[in-house]
């Protein structure tokens, strides 16, 4: 089962025009599927699907064109980031420094954890325990609550 | 911390220093054209180079598409070579554009926007006029209003 | 004339700023109260001062004076006055004026307000409200000027200088060149004043945390003194972000209302810090705990409000919401480096005096629920941070620049808001001090075992995307926890003081503002949460080219394309308006009127969506494009926004909770009822 699945998928990779090709021309749906995740260095930040400028016209009208010829969504981007660089892409594509954007957040989340458990630790063991007393005591620390609150406040 | 307000300073710095500014080396770039040829400004050494950044979708563009090439056909057996860098088009629109200005000289896309960040471009177009000493003489931010202007940039940076 | 006036008015402030943060210094330092009263009123003066420049600019703006450089770039003849007034703020120099402006407001306010108590801190909040607005004045006397006018040297060429140039003569154009088209928004008229307010006021906790430091003090009154100052920076934060995001969803035509683009994130991230420090400043009030965080983290706000600042016009970055670059930039730059290195060095200094009774009973109390939330806090900003600058880190080290697009963001904070949610459904039965998870435990399994019915809901109905399910049960737990407070609260004072519910309802509330303005404000959260992971998931889309009559369908609506109009607008537009009408499960709902302005002089299109909104979607219609001649064939793009309304109505109840945390107390003298029993004020 696995095995099949996996021929057909080296199957689709190696001839996607033959697999893919398509008889209908392609929908704006389709095009705008693959714009969606590109973005043109003339409207930064601004996704191809939506852009609004000539040249990005032109971008979807090339994507509908390789569409046309059966290119799947990868090769039209391999294809986009050969003309115009890794910048067309919505997230920097995992090679090199840009590792960086990829591996800083876990390894900041993990920091984070360990100097917050260091602390969590070090504040768990108090010299004295001068404040005992004043943990609630009454059997429904919520009820205790309210009601020092608003003794606080009468 | 330290690190990343040097970073931010480099970003400040580099946004200060907006284009490549006349005076600075120019930066050295190889352009595959559109018939698949490369022409590279290391070959261009001690020739005045004419760098115009352009796209077909640039309506400013084509106000000085015709100038650029009355410009070479006046200048190319001068020692001035012309280069156009396509930012971010499509082939066949740039083809279609490139056709229907008459322009002959070379011409190519800039793959992977690498010229015109080398350049530090804002836009298009803009025209990096470089000297025989390999150094911007004359830069023109926006389209060139006139034959004259491209003609006074080439004559300063030949007279360097 | 006004121009002389209102520059003169302008150097004269910035004059009277320097002046009173060194009378304040020296004041404080040799113990001369006399210094120190001229510089608060020093301070009192800059406001009147700037005022006058202001209203100067305005004079200029309304009256159409083209000769001046500001007025001849925002606006234009066609434009409404309110358009003209509203300028002021359109632009980068003007801009900066009202930032001023503002501060100058906030920094008086806090100088009138009655010191007798903290005498210690007055000098050095004049200091750093003095030496903010100083900077804030430099950049507009010295670069970027209102008043400059333009001339025409004899060469022919356009000047633009203050005084007149020798050899020049005015140049006085018929029009000015126009605010920016995007801009002509109602909410983008509101928009930045709301961010500048919260920018400004979160210079006062800062500035009250720096005078603390420097006088040694301490206790947490800082923290009380600005506690009220904080929430309402924090207001008008959340009302900045807000109305931008309505100016995005109305205006930008994308059919979303948050892109994650840099200049947005600029102003989301001293919000983040900003709320982390709302919530950990209680855990310092109530157990003397965080003392070196809660200055970190005001530190940092105030760093952040400095770069948000500095990011939308220094031209760092590029973007859709970005000022023309300008050579502000390193002067922002050494600004933001210099008081954050002055500020760290001087909380290191008095680092020792500064530690608290650190302690921590049990992971699951409250003050260790608050240490958590801190920490997710502060994690999405460090990703928002890496996000903005990448781009930058890459182009220096590889000379490439690379895009970070929504995606990368909202994968990576996605867990993390969903932790706050979870953190939000918990905290509030969580108590101070001990706690253990048996007692947490017989709090939260009833509002806990109501709360899966919404996933087991969501599955029923046929739901699969587990985010959504996952996603829709937290906010479903944190509403129910928090309307369970509320109940329970009530009720006991039902019992105690036999009020009827609905008034002891109010007087809970009336009584401990803070707390449930809190939850009301946890409940605008949830409400936005729904509408925020409804867009995010649940979003639909279409594009289609038709002919008139033809039509194109998404779901359950249909949209029928009848007919479009061109025509031009004496303010210099060319309107293209199709007339599209939409029909849901095949009955009439009404006409849509999606249309492209084509500003004609800035050369800018503008597609301003045909929307149909009710409570369960938006039905988000935009014109893409059309064919000029036979105006037989348009393009649409069709969105399907489910539960988009949310967002608004979640940021109205948020807005809505954050006034009554605000809301000043009735009763005067708020010192002596806000040490509750089992705080305590360290005195070291």
């Amino acid at each position: 089962m696995l095995l099949g699945v996996l021929v057909v998928l080296v199957g689709v990779a190696i001839f996607p025009s033959r697999a893919v090709a398509q008889e209908n021309p392609p929908t704006d749906d389709e095009v705008n599927a693959i714009a969606k995740g590109l973005y043109c260095p003339v409207c930064e930040n601004v996704p191809l699907d939506v852009c609004p400028t000539l040249a990005c016209k032109q971008w979807r009208d090339t994507i509908r064109e390789k569409l046309a010829l059966g290119w799947t969504k990868a090769q039209i981007e391999q294809y986009f980031v050969e003309q115009y660089g890794d910048r067309v892409l919505a997230a920097p594509p995992p090679h090199g420094l840009n590792w960086a954007v990829y591996l800083i957040p876990p390894a900041a989340f993990l920091v984070g954890v360990a100097v917050l458990v260091g602390a969590m630790r070090a504040w768990r063991r108090p010299p004295i325990q001068p404040r005992q007393t004043e943990q609630p005591t009454i059997e429904d620390p919520y009820l205790r609550r309210v009601e020092q609150e608003l003794q606080e406040r009468a | 911390m330290l690190g990343l307000l040097g970073l931010v300073g480099f970003g400040q710095l580099r946004a200060q220093q907006g284009p490549v500014g006349i005076g600075s080396r120019a930066p050295e770039f190889i352009l595959t054209t559109f018939d698949g040829s490369q022409v590279s400004t290391a070959d261009l050494k001690g020739q005045v180079v004419v760098v115009n950044f352009w796209a077909s979708w640039c309506k400013p563009c084509e106000q000085e598409a015709r100038e650029l090439e009355l410009a070479y056909q006046t200048y190319k057996d001068q020692g001035v070579a012309f280069l156009g860098v396509d930012y971010v088009d499509i082939e066949r629109e740039a083809l279609a554009y490139l056709d229907r200005f008459g322009i002959s000289y070379p011409n190519g896309p800039d793959l992977g926007t690498r010229i015109s960040q080398a350049f530090r471009t804002q836009g298009v177009p803009e025209t990096y006029v470089i000297g025989p000493d390999g150094r911007i003489a004359a830069v023109q931010i926006g389209p060139y209003p006139s034959f004259e202007a491209i003609a006074a940039h080439i004559e300063l940076a030949r007279g360097k | 004339m006004i121009e002389e006036v209102g520059y003169a008015a302008l150097v004269l402030a910035f004059a009277l700023a320097l002046y009173g943060a060194g009378a304040a210094a020296s004041g404080a330092k040799r113990q001369r109260p006399e210094l120190v009263e001229s510089a608060r009123r020093a301070m009192l003066l800059s406001w009147p001062l700037i005022s006058v420049a202001a209203l100067a600019i305005i004079a200029l703006l309304v009256s159409g004076r083209y000769d001046v450089e500001y007025v001849a770039k925002v606006t234009s003849s066609t434009m409404p006055t309110y358009l003209k007034v509203t300028a002021l703020w359109g632009g980068q120099a003007g801009s900066l004026v009202f930032w001023s402006w503002l501060m100058a407001a906030f920094a008086s306010a806090a100088g009138l307000r009655r010191w007798d108590r903290d005498r210690d801190l007055l000098p050095w909040v004049i200091v750093v409200t003095m030496v903010t607005l100083a900077f804030f004045l430099s950049l507009v006397i010295f670069v970027e000027n209102p008043f400059r006018r333009l001339w025409l040297d004899p060469l022919g060429n356009t000047l633009t200088a203050f005084l007149r140039p020798a050899g020049a003569r005015p140049l006085v154009p018929t029009d000015g060149q126009g605010l920016n088209p995007l801009l002509r928004h109602p909410g983008m008229v509101i928009h930045p004043p709301m961010l500048y307010l919260g920018f400004v006021s979160f210079v006062i906790p800062y500035a009250f945390a720096i005078a603390a430091l420097v006088e040694r003090r301490t206790d947490d009154r800082w923290i009380r003194v600005t506690r009220r100052w904080t929430l309402v920076a924090w207001l008008f934060l959340a009302l900045g972000l807000i109305l931008g995001g309505r100016w995005a969803y109305d205006v930008l035509g994308w059919g979303g209302y948050w892109g994650w683009d840099p200049v947005e994130i600029a102003a989301f991230m001293p919000f983040l810090s900003g709320t982390a420090f709302l919530h950990s400043v209680m855990v310092q009030e109530k157990k003397g705990m965080l003392k070196h965080w809660n200055v970190l983290l005001i530190i940092l706000t105030y760093a952040l409000v400095m770069f948000g600042t500095f990011l939308t016009r220094s031209g760092v970055l590029s973007s859709v919401h970005a000022f023309a670059q300008s050579a502000i930039g390193p002067m922002f730059f050494a600004f933001i480096g210099i008081t954050s290195i002055v500020s760290v060095r001087l909380l290191l200094d008095r680092w020792g005096s500064l530690r608290g009774e650190n302690q921590l009973n049990s992971l699951i109390s409250r003050e260790s629920l608050f240490l958590l939330n801190n920490f997710l806090f502060i994690i999405i900003l460090a990703v928002c941070f890496l996000g903005v600058i990448f781009p930058l880190a890459s182009e220096l080290f590889t000379g490439q620049t690379v895009t970070v697009g929504p995606e990368w963001y909202e994968r990576i904070t996605g867990p993390l808001f969903a932790g706050l949610l979870l953190l939000m459904g918990i905290a509030p039965l969580s108590a101070y001090g001990s706690s253990s998870w048996r007692l947490l435990g017989r709090q939260l399994w009833v509002p806990g075992a109501a709360s899966l019915l919404v996933p087991a809901g969501l599955l029923l109905s046929g739901v699969q995307n587990w985010a959504a399910v996952l996603g829709y049960w937290l906010a479903g737990l944190v509403a129910l926890v928090t309307l369970y407070e509320f109940w329970r609260g009530a009720v006991a004072r039902h019992r105690r003081h036999g009020e009827r519910l609905p008034v002891a309802l109010v007087r809970l509330a009336g009584r401990n503002r803070r707390r449930y303005g809190g939850y009301i404000i946890h409940l605008g959260v949830v409400l936005m949460a729904l509408g925020i992971i409804g867009i995010e998931l649940f979003q639909t889309q279409t594009q289609g080219t038709l002919a008139r009559g033809e039509q194109l369908s998404l779901g359950r609506h249909v949209l029928v394309y009848e007919g479009l109009t061109q025509f031009t607008t004496p303010d210099g537009r060319e309107i293209s308006r199709a007339e599209v009408s939409v029909y849901k499960n095949g009955r009439f709902e009404g006409q849509l009127f999606p249309r492209q302005d084509f500003f004609v002089a800035a050369n800018q299109p503008m597609t301003i969506p045909g929307v149909r909104s009710t409570l369960e979607e938006d039905l988000y219609v935009l014109l893409v494009g059309w064919e000029p001649i036979a105006q037989q064939g348009a393009t649409f793009k069709v969105f399907d926004n489910p539960l988009v309304n949310f967002v608004w109505l979640g940021g109205v109840v948020f807005i809505l909770g954050t006034l009554v945390a605000a809301w000043p107390d009735r009763e005067t003298a708020p010192v002596r009822r806000r040490v509750p029993a089992g705080a305590w004020v360290s005195g070291d």
